[in-house]
């Protein structure tokens, strides 16, 4: 008798629909808590406390105005580089080579910002902020290109171009776009003021935040809301049956790709702009590799990406707190980022499998 | 450029470099090989490498016998591979995304116990010197040829011969190239590629100790820059041969050597442009090798990345 009230105006039942749609939230959440479990006994073997760890990760980047300002800051690169994730993987394809495009994007960025000083600010910053994304796009498009065309391993091939990147990144910073002035650091001349990216008014966070928060949601409708996005998750399901329909799969794999690398370069922009002031070494700073992590939690749902994104800033933000008072080296927040991918991507084995979200299962 | 010797030292120095740079992509390639021609691809042997570099100059630092640090090297590795293998041995988890998130997880654990061995200096390694013949020092320095490159090289020797001859080597292949005629046979897959895996990351494991207790010889969290992942491609590249393993291990050794080389002559011009090589070398090479619409000849049947 009770089933009978819960059965929803479509003439479906609401319940079963809720159990549905409550599977890909509810497997990730317990994943999320199986690698902070594995990473507390990992503590716990340390001789460490993990009540006090997560406290400090509270304390460090969710427990007050500064602290959010400080997770919020570092979310930026962090949304950019799960968005280079998430858009190839609607294609079926892995990309982690992000770092590149991003380490890429800021030089581009850096160098454009030294040859238009002078220029007003709402001419420069927007031909830097183009530079970056084409020569993100340029990067991970050729990844995708050759995927496509050459049948070359995406995987491999993008972070191998991630490689490259930074070694030519070395190479103009020591360089051609050194500034003779930067002596410890090699770096491209600094940007002067009116060329910097300022806070967003009464945030105190810098404006990349809102840029890659409207990206993600560009990201989502273009996915989940138009032809192109449709056609990409077929491409993304089955080639085959995709180019038989007559999908221009070449075409989407290129464009998706190229999008994808242009977020990346925002976030390398936004770094140099907005945070370092000229481009350096400093640009290599793993924010590629988190974006990974990023992406594979949200499902490569763009939406997701913003809240998770957040998440795992708060997690970077709090890492200085943590080396000082609990005495962990720096890499502990890479060692539970570890442990947390690794139970995300276990949990791929439960779709299906949970009685509770299966409506087909629960008369049985 | 002084020197009597100018152009030549350059390749002296080449050949010198190709053979200490090409170890650890001899042992991380036989290791993915093995993995491979299982059926799987480990994407991981690059964590796997750096926490095998950590690991072995830690233990050759605490005991102060190097080969004992290779010991724990691979025995890290081979715990590494046993991981891989189990997890991707659960229905529909993905070996490439497990491989990503092992490679990040071995450099996260690797960094998180190895800050407190970045100072000490461990034992190196014994080298034999093969340049005894020559006066010049820098043929005295390029022959300098450490054991661990011999053992690789005697290892491919037996790779090779077991693959085609020995029944643990049909085996290996025929679980890589068709699951189902595996089963028809009676054996069973999950467990051989777990074993396959974990030999795997014991050789990455020694080709990590080798970096961190022979060349470069030091241990710091820049120790690899992406050996562990050129091997995947080496032995793509090597069509999974273990005897072209050697010559494709020594020519990346050898555009590995380019920089330094270059640099140990005072050209500076360029320089870390010259660090790019072996990346340009491997995207090269797939992009020759790869094609859209046929399977790659030699590749295991299993294999993910070829289908």
């Amino acid at each position: 008798m009770e089933d009978q009230a819960l059965i929803g105006p479509a003439g479906g039942a609401l319940l079963p629909v809720l159990a549905r749609r409550a599977e890909p939230v509810v497997i990730p959440l317990l994943a999320l808590l199986v690698g902070f479990a594995a990473f507390s006994l990992f503590l716990l073997t340390q001789g460490k406390s993990p009540v006090q760890f997560f406290q400090l990760v509270w304390t460090g980047g969710f427990g007050s105005a500064f602290s959010w300002q400080n997770t919020l800051s570092r979310a930026a690169p962090l949304l950019f580089a799960a968005l280079c994730v998430a858009l190839p993987a609607r294609l079926g394809l892995v990309v982690i080579g992000g770092e590149g495009a991003i380490v890429l994007g800021g030089v581009a960025a850096g160098a454009l910002g030294v040859a238009l000083i002078g220029a007003p600010a709402v001419v420069a910053l927007p031909v830097m902020a183009t530079g970056a994304m084409l020569v993100g796009a340029v990067w991970i498009g050729l990844a995708g290109g050759l995927r496509h065309y050459r049948g070359v391993n995406e995987t491999i091939s993008s972070l191998l171009l991630a490689y490259i990147a930074i070694a030519l990144m070395n190479h103009l910073v020591e360089g051609p776009l050194r500034d003779p002035t930067s002596l410890n650091k090699p770096s491209t001349a600094t940007l002067p003021p009116e060329l910097r990216v300022g806070t967003i008014p009464g945030f105190e966070v810098h404006w990349g935040l809102a840029v890659g928060v409207v990206c993600c949601v560009l990201a989502w409708v273009l996915i989940d809301r138009t032809t192109w996005g449709f056609a990409a998750r077929i491409a993304g399901g089955n080639v085959r049956a995709a180019q038989v329909q007559g999908l221009p799969v070449g075409r989407l794999i290129l464009g998706f790709c190229a999008l994808a690398g242009a977020f990346a370069g925002l976030a390398g922009m936004f770094e140099v702009t907005a945070v370092l002031g000229s481009a350096n070494g400093s640009l290599v700073a793993g924010y590629g590799y988190t974006g990974i992590l990023i992406a594979f939690l949200a499902r490569h749902n763009p939406l997701v990406i913003i809240p998770v994104a957040i998440l795992l800033a708060g997690f970077q933000a709090s890492s200085g707190l943590i080396q000082r008072r609990m005495d962990l080296p720096d890499a502990t927040v890479l060692v539970l980022q570890g442990f947390v991918f690794i139970a995300i991507l276990m949990s791929e084995a439960l779709y299906g499998r949970l009685k509770p979200f299966v409506p087909e299962k629960w008369s049985r | 450029m002084e020197g009597d010797l100018g152009l030549w030292s350059i390749l002296i120095a080449i050949i010198g470099g190709a053979i200490r740079v090409s170890t650890p992509f001899l042992f991380v390639s036989l290791g993915e090989l093995l993995t491979e021609r299982s059926g799987r691809i480990n994407l991981g042997l690059e964590g796997t490498l750096v926490f095998g570099a950590m690991a072995g100059y830690a233990v050759a630092y605490l005991s102060g016998s190097a080969w004992l640090g290779v010991g724990a090297a691979a025995l890290a590795g081979a715990l590494f591979g046993v991981l891989h293998g189990v997890i991707c041995s659960i229905p529909r988890v993905n070996d490439i995304a497990i491989g990503i998130a092992l490679m990040l997880f071995g450099m996260g654990i690797a960094f998180y116990f190895g800050k407190p061995y970045v100072q000490p200096v461990a034992p190196d390694l014994p080298s034999i010197p093969f340049g005894w013949w020559s006066d010049v020092p820098q043929v005295q320095a390029a022959l300098q040829v450490n054991v661990l490159f011999l053992v690789g090289l005697a290892l491919a020797v037996v790779v090779a011969w077991m693959l085609r001859s020995a029944r643990v080597g049909l085996v290996l292949r025929v679980v890589g190239d068709s699951t189902d005629a595996a089963r028809a046979m009676g054996l069973r897959p999950a467990p051989i590629r777990v074993m396959a895996t974990a030999a795997g990351g014991a050789l990455a494991g020694i080709g990590g100790a080798y970096l961190s207790l022979y060349y470069p010889g030091s241990w710091n969290e820049g120790i690899s820059s992406g050996q562990g992942l050129m091997a995947v491609a080496l032995v793509i590249f090597a069509r999974w041969n273990p005897i072209a393993c050697i010559w494709a291990a020594l020519l990346f050794g050898g555009a590995g050597a380019l920089g330094p080389a270059l640099q140990s002559v005072g050209v500076t011009e360029g320089y870390y442009l010259f660090y790019a090589a072996p990346y340009v070398l491997t995207l090269g090479l797939l992009i020759a090798t790869s094609s859209p619409t046929r399977a790659m000849a030699g590749a295991p049947g299993e294999l993910s990345i070829t289908k």
